[in-house]
Order: C-alpha cells, then sequence, then structure tokens
C-alpha cells in the first residue's frame, strides 16, 4: 500500500518568496531520502516552494476566484512530500517517525486511495471511458505536431 | 499484549531483519545461525516492548541483543569445543567471528552478501525463494507458506535444508567477484523475478493475482539496484516488474476475473510506475545494457506502457525486440510471445504459422497458453469450431481458476457462423 508522508512545516504558511531550508537540514533531509531509497520504499518525492509564490483557486457560488499567495487564513500549509510503499501504516509511521524534523515540523501520514477503492457508483464504467478518451485525443494530438 | 505494539514491532522488523541477519551473517559466517539470532532478538523485542515501549532507535536495539547473544552462543559453543578438545579446529579453518566490527559501516555489502548467498546455485529454485522471502523480505514461514500455497511444515523444512545445504557447501558468506558475477547475479535476479511472476499471475489457487508478493519483489529489486547500481541487467529487471506491476489493477475485473493485456483499460494503468520503469529502462541502456534478457523484456513492456491505445502499439518493434530476445535465450515460450507480436504486426495467419512450427515443442506441451493464442488467431480468421477446442483444452490445462472460467466463457462466446465482431 501507498502513503503520503506530508511534511508541514510551521511558520511556512507566512514565509518569503524563495525562502529555502537551511544547508544543515537540507543535508540531514537528503540522508533520510537516500535511506528511504536505499529500503526500496521511496516510489517519490518533492519540495514546494511557500505559498507566498503560489495562488489558490476557490469556487465559492460555483465560479473561480483567484486568490494570489500568501495566504491569510492558511494556519497550516505544505513544505513537501514523499509516496512511499509499504507493508501496513505502522510501517509508514515507523519511516515518519525516523525523519530528522525539525521542532516547527510536523509529518502527516495519509494513505493513497487506489483505483480499487473506487467502486462502480464512484466511478461508473462511463466516466473511466470517457477519461480513456481525452487521453486519447491529448495522444493523437501530440502527434500529429 | 497490546496490539498497537505489535503492530510497531512488526514494522519494525520489516525495516530491519533484513539488514540485522546480513550483520549477523557476517559476524558468525553462518546465515542459519545469524536468522535464529536474529529471531532471539525479535521475541526479545516482543516481550520487552509492549511494557517500555518502543525505543528510539529500534534498530539498534535489535542488533544489540541479537549481538548479544550471538557472544553468548559463541561462549557456550567455545566451552563445548574445549571440553571436547577440539578448540584448535576453528582456528584451523580460518575463522574467529569477528564482533568488533562496526556493523553499520558496511551493511550494504553485508545486504548484498546475504541476497548472494540466500540464491545461492547450490539451492533449488524453491528453497532460493523460500529463503530469500524469509532473510530479505523479513516474511514468516506462515506468509510464505501462503504465497506459494504449499503446506507451512513444508516451507519450515525447505528453509531448514537450504540452511544446511548452506552450511554443508562451505558457502562463503562473499559478494561473487570476475566470471563468478554474471552468473550469479543471474540467480538472483531469477528469484526475484520468480517470486514477482508468482505474484502476478498466480499458478495455482482462487486469486489471478497477489500483489504483495509482488510489492515485495520489487521493494527487493530496488534496493538491489540501490546496491549494485552499475548492473544494468538488475536495473532492466526493476524497469520490467515496474512496468508489468503498473498493470495490475488493470488486470482483473470486477469480480476478480483476468483481463489480458490487449483488453485492458488503459486509464487504470499506474503512471508512476511507469515513468520509474521508463526511466530505470533509460539507466539500463545507458549503462549500455540494452540488449540484457531482462531490459530486452522491459523494452518489449516499455512499448506497451508507451501506446496510449491499444491500435497505436509499435507491433514491428516490439517483433523486433522477440527477435533479440529469442537470439538471446531461444525458447518456446519466447518464440509463442513472438507470434502474438507477428499476428498483430503482419496479420493471424502469420502468427499461426509460426504458432503451427513450435506446437509440438515438448516445452510447450502442457503450456496452456499455446492453445490460449492459438485459439485467438483462430477466432480472428474466423475458423470457430477449431477456436473453440482450443480455448477448452487451454482451459483443461491450466490450474488457476480465474482463468479457466475466462477461457471457458471465449469457448462458450463462439458459434459457428457467428462471427464475434469486437
Amino acid at each position: 500500500m501507498r502513503f503520503m508522508m506530508l511534511m508541514i512545516p510551521k511558520g511556512y504558511e507566512s514565509a518569503k518568496p524563495g525562502t529555502m531550508p537551511d544547508p544543515e537540514a537540507v543535508a540531514a533531509m537528503m540522508k533520510y531520502n537516500e535511506d528511504l531509497q536505499k529500503a526500496g520504499v521511496l516510489l517519490a518525492l518533492d519540495g514546494l516552494h511557500p505559498p507566498s509564490m503560489g495562488a489558490r483557486v476557490s469556487f465559492a457560488g460555483g465560479k473561480p476566484k483567484v486568490t494570489d499567495g500568501p495566504f491569510a487564513e492558511a494556519k497550516e500549509v505544505l513544505g513537501g512530500y514523499w509516496m512511499i510503499q509499504v507493508k501496513s501504516r505502522e510501517e509508514a509511521i515507523e519511516w515518519a517517525k525516523r525523519c530528522p524534523g525539525s521542532e516547527n515540523e510536523v509529518i502527516e501520514i495519509r494513505q493513497v486511495q487506489e483505483m480499487s477503492d473506487f467502486d462502480e457508483k464512484i466511478l461508473p464504467p462511463k466516466v473511466r471511458a470517457s477519461a480513456q478518451a481525452i487521453g486519447d485525443r491529448l495522444a493523437r494530438k501530440s502527434k500529429k505536431r | 499484549m497490546p496490539s498497537a505494539t505489535h503492530s510497531a514491532i512488526e514494522a519494525v522488523w520489516r525495516i530491519e531483519s533484513a539488514k540485522i541477519v546480513a550483520g549477523l551473517a557476517r559476524m558468525t559466517r553462518d546465515v542459519g545461525l545469524a536468522e535464529e539470532l536474529a529471531q532471539e532478538a525479535l521475541v526479545a523485542a516482543l516481550e520487552k516492548w509492549p511494557e517500555s515501549g518502543v525505543p528510539d532507535n529500534p534498530g539498534a536495539w535489535l542488533m544489540a541483543a541479537a549481538k548479544n547473544r550471538a557472544l553468548d552462543h559463541f561462549r557456550h559453543s567455545k566451552l563445548i569445543a574445549a571440553k571436547h578438545e577440539e578448540i584448535g579446529r576453528e582456528s584451523e579453518e580460518g575463522f574467529t567471528p569477528n564482533f568488533d566490527a562496526n556493523l553499520e559501516d558496511d551493511i550494504g555489502d553485508d545486504l548484498l552478501r546475504l541476497i548472494f548467498t540466500a540464491c545461492h546455485p547450490v539451492l533449488s529454485t524453491e528453497a532460493r525463494a523460500a529463503l530469500t522471502l524469509r532473510l530479505l523480505c523479513g516474511l514468516t514461514t506462515d506468509e510464505i507458506a501462503r504465497a506459494f500455497l504449499v503446506p507451512e511444515p513444508t516451507v519450515a523444512q525447505r528453509i531448514v535444508r537450504a540452511k544446511r545445504t548452506l552450511a554443508e557447501a562451505r558457502v562463503l558468506f562473499e559478494v561473487p567477484r570476475g566470471e563468478e558475477l554474471g552468473a550469479r547475479l543471474a540467480s538472483v535476479l531469477e528469484v526475484i523475478y520468480l517470486v514477482f511472476n508468482e505474484g502476478y499471475s498466480a499458478t495455482a489457487g482462487e486469486d489471478w493475482t497477489r500483489p504483495a508478493l509482488c510489492e515485495d519483489a520489487l521493494r527487493l529489486s530496488r534496493i538491489l539496484a540501490e546496491l549494485a547500481p552499475q548492473e544494468p541487467e538488475v536495473l532492466g529487471l526493476v524497469a520490467l516488474m515496474e512496468i508489468q506491476a503498473s498493470r495490475l489493477h488493470a488486470r482483473t475485473g470486477p469480480s476478480g476475473e483476468p483481463i489480458l493485456l490487449m483488453d485492458q483499460d488503459r486509464s487504470r494503468w499506474d503512471h508512476l510506475l511507469v515513468r520509474r520503469g521508463l526511466s530505470a529502462l533509460e539507466r539500463a541502456e545507458k549503462l549500455g545494457g540494452a540488449l540484457g534478457p531482462y531490459a530486452l523484456q522491459a523494452a518489449i513492456a516499455a512499448c506497451h506502457a508507451r501506446a496510449r491505445t491499444l491500435a497505436e502499439t509499435d507491433w514491428k518493434r516490439i517483433v523486433a525486440l522477440y527477435d533479440a530476445l529469442a537470439q538471446l535465450m531461444p525458447s518456446p515460450v519466447v518464440e509463442l510471445n513472438r507470434a502474438v507480436a507477428v499476428a498483430m504486426a503482419y496479420g493471424p495467419e502469420e502468427g499461426l504459422a509460426l504458432v503451427d512450427a513450435i506446437a509440438s515443442e515438448p516445452a510447450l506441451r502442457g503450456y496452456h497458453l499455446l492453445p490460449s493464442v492459438r485459439g485467438d488467431f483462430l477466432e480472428k480468421l474466423g475458423r470457430l469450431d477449431e477456436a473453440r477446442g482450443e480455448f477448452e483444452r487451454a482451459a483443461s490445462l491450466t490450474r488457476n481458476t480465474r482463468e479457466i472460467r475466462l477461457l471457458l466463457e471465449r469457448a462458450a462466446g463462439l458459434h459457428p457462423g457467428l462471427r464475434v465482431v469486437k
């Protein structure tokens, strides 16, 4: 099963554009990433720029509305994620415990939904088929180019 | 015992057990003994941790516990040896246990040694697979038994015998070098792929796939790729399994029935795994390994992975890759797969001619995919009576109940004069 380990650094919600973690923390984190990789559990990972460089699109009233970051109302924001493949929720927790996190950091562990979690009611064959059709059209377009 | 602690111990064991066994094996030069000592450490953890809580560094705790037991063991056996006045024997063999080495230092090397030892060609394939799952994936005997659908005592005995064989053959705990390396590595890759395949298309039983086994094999192959990053065939195998695993969810229908590659809903393929597979293949090719047997199979799988629809599949390239594979490892099964690709690229008559040419191969006798493929070609050629006979024959040759059902349904769907247009 797959889990996302979501890194939530307190204070990142108000970090200035271009804020990067300090080199020491980066080195420790690289070592941790390497351990995950060597153990064969790491599928993907990414770090995210601060919200001050991002934007939010909300849909109040059914219309998209864009707000540029930073977001005054946000108390917790993501700093990055790891996607891991492990045997159990406990193993995901065990890996998270080994992260060299600092005082202000929290890791939230969430299981990734698999296709098989979606039964026919949520994703009927028709929807699945149309998703496939969109993919096909895109493929044809990119081929023509 | 609180079950939360128990699950936490299981999780720690999953992460640490191979490293502990590997470290102890270097110390004791005896894989069987190393595993027993590691098990004793696990038992100690199961006794202590529910009360004391899981320690901050559980891996180090387990290693220390196992190391203490190793010391006890050698003190004890030294005493016995002294009694029997055989004390000189061990030094004659040039071995004294090495307790002082820092086990964390070379844990990667130890793991690699452990993989090569568990997959040593002196052992039967079944024994290698069981020992590998036990020592490197941390599976219990019961889990291995369920994976291979054999009784638990059979697996237990297989493991005991394998350990004995390794000891009797005086298999050294080392990474083979020079000329030996190629053959020994092939033996390792064979075991990993066997485990993967047992999960990917179970040879027997009610379930068509057992994804947990695929995940165990993939995890081990990814570990191996980190330990031996310059070996293109390791990357080739990783690529092959990542791409095949990307189709796991698409291979099974809502009621558990198998769905073959050409009928799969490609939107259900796991594109993260596809990307990982393609990138591993690219690394294998950059290392000059494009023509290795696993890299070639991965390249074929990659052709399917890149095609967003069945119609976009580059069948001519697949035929060419099968040509190369057939030269490298001539086998009737490769020929059969090649025939399928030829039929797709150049029409069912061409495919049928190739299948008929290999139909009498002794290696294919009893192989259900031969009549199944032949039936498919005959169906496409409109020879429905013959096709039905082939599907029925195929059904009688497989032991997987899901597959039997699929084949019999195909046979039942064919009526003379009624061409099923898909």
